[in-house]
């Protein structure tokens, strides 16, 4: 969700609490069909991530390719931002925040807007 | 508990790459080196089960038919990712066990080619905006929200493993590709044949930290099949057969259940525990018990968190297992023998027949320079992600 404060947002199962981006039919985790909509924390640490150098093309590298856990208990998959791409600077567990940049403008000049995580 | 289900024949092409042939010619002569090694004919076939993961819409069991013989068997034709070969196996073995067949030939075969990268999609350069697709995104996110590609998806599940344990990092993970290249010199199936030093390996292109070149496994050709029977047909076989034919004592199918994280990060974990857990509990086996093991090491960082799931270390050992080299083939536990697919190479409706072939091949005590002594018993693993895991373990027949 974009707005003055940018965050993520999950449909959240109503009976167990996991959580999916994206819609569901119903609950992957207990078969439950209702959810609710909840914001998701901000923070949280790095679980593993991956340095890429090979893509298809087109697709900048090296990039870095992070699944973060936040502080409240969601696995979020993004990549890592505002850190050099080199294995000896990126620390597995360490704090990262939530973050948006432009990613690209379109011919007719509209923005897209993605989010990653970058060191705190 | 059904009857026993027995290998009686098996066979593999060479992997590598075929510019000259095609799939079904790939298959069939698999499915012919199967029949001829189980000294049966296609006449004696009451099922065939055939799975390509690139083709699969190609009717290729109907199409090895018109090369081998159109008996007017069923045919199924199966696709299950990378575990499409172990999915052929698993149909033949359903349906002699539901008593529908006595005998059956599942064969697995893939021609890729050259086919590069199987994940991660081009941005178009110029375009104009429109939320598309289940999530209203606006481009291809590979790249933006982390990665498609699978020595990127692959980094990720060893670099969690060495986040939650110690002793794990880029030297455990390369040192798992030495020992597949140098294992694949004495394999003249191999799609390469070369040994590279830790250096080399370490040194290789990065294509996904912790991923090297050389830590992850080829695109190719080839194919592989294997003549299953129940032991009712068995005990008219003759002696011979007999004697060659090497038992299934567990055959086991999982998907994976849900975990928090697996929607972000396909968890390749736990669908591998309970197969093999529950192969383990069909075999009467134990990891200790363990001959040799081929298991599914699309990249070196996949081997790795393998030897943990299949318990073939202590619980989160499996840092210390590959430094004291103990999946070597003079190791506690030899695994990947064959070069895996890192050496021996991936095409991918065939490595879960062809794993089979590999165990069988050394339990028949005929694997000629790459044999491991005695071996008495040995376990087959395979995961498509997605995700499918299937798990064989064979043991030697014991019928002089």
């Amino acid at each position: 969700m974009l707005g003055d404060e940018p965050h993520l947002q999950a449909n959240e199962c109503a009976n167990c609490g996991a959580r999916f981006f994206g819609r569901r039919n119903a609950c992957a985790h207990c078969g439950h069909r209702e959810f609710k909509p909840v914001r998701v924390s901000d923070t949280g640490t790095l679980r593993t991530f991956s340095i890429v150098y090979r893509a298809a093309p087109t697709i900048p590298t090296p990039y870095v390719s992070a699944i973060v856990l936040t502080d409240d208990g969601t696995s979020v998959r993004s990549n890592l931002i505002n850190i050099e791409p080199d294995p000896t600077k990126i620390t597995l567990g360490m704090k990262v925040k939530l973050d948006t940049y432009v990613v690209g403008t379109d011919d007719d000049g509209q923005e897209a807007v993605a989010f990653g995580y970058a060191p705190v | 508990m059904a009857q026993d289900i027995w290998v009686l024949g098996t066979h593999m092409t060479a992997f590598g790459r075929y510019p000259d042939q095609d799939a079904v010619d790939l298959a069939a002569t698999a499915a012919l080196g199967a029949l001829d090694d189980g000294g049966v004919t296609i006449s004696d076939m009451d099922l065939l089960a055939c799975g390509t993961l690139f083709q699969a819409n190609a009717g290729m069991g109907q199409q090895v038919q018109k090369q081998i013989g159109q008996t007017g068997i069923p045919v199924y034709n199966v696709s299950n990712a990378c575990a499409t070969g172990a999915t052929a196996l698993r149909t033949v073995i359903m349906a002699i066990r539901a008593e529908e067949a006595d005998m059956g030939l599942a064969i697995g075969v893939e021609q890729m080619g050259k086919m590069g990268l199987l994940a991660g999609g081009a941005r178009k350069e110029k375009n104009v905006y429109e939320p598309s697709g289940r999530y209203g995104a606006v481009m291809p996110i590979d790249g933006i929200l982390g990665t498609d590609t699978m020595p990127g998806v692959f980094a990720q599940a060893g670099m969690e493993y060495a986040n939650d344990n110690d002793g794990v990092g880029f030297e455990q993970f390369a040192k798992v590709a030495q020992k597949n290249h140098a294992h694949s010199t004495l394999n003249p199936l191999a799609q390469y044949q070369k040994e590279f030093s830790l250096e080399e390996v370490m040194g290789s292109p990065m294509q996904s930290y912790p991923n090297t070149l050389l830590m992850c496994c080829p695109t190719g050709d080839g194919a592989a099949a294997c003549v299953l029977v129940g032991e009712e047909r068995f005990a008219t076989l003759t002696r011979e057969q007999q004697s060659r034919a090497v038992k299934i004592s567990a055959s086991v199918l999982t998907t994976d259940p849900y975990v928090e994280s697996g929607a972000m990060q396909p968890d390749v974990n736990t669908l591998t525990r309970n197969a093999a857990q529950a192969a383990y509990e069909q075999a009467g086996v134990s990891p200790e018990d363990l001959s040799l093991v081929e298991l599914h090491d699309c990249f070196a960082t996949a081997e790795l968190i393998h030897y943990d799931n299949l318990g073939l270390c202590e619980p989160g050992g499996a840092g210390d297992f590959i430094d004291r080299g103990a999946p070597w083939r003079d190791g506690d536990t030899p695994v990947n023998v064959s070069g895996g697919l890192i050496s021996k190479g991936h095409p991918i409706g065939a490595t879960g027949v062809a794993n089979v072939y590999e165990v069988a091949t050394h339990l028949r005590g005929e694997a000629g320079d790459r044999q491991i002594e005695g071996a008495n018993v040995g376990l087959a693993h395979v995961i498509g992600l997605g995700s499918s895991c299937g798990v064989h373990i064979l043991e030697k027949s014991g019928i002089g």
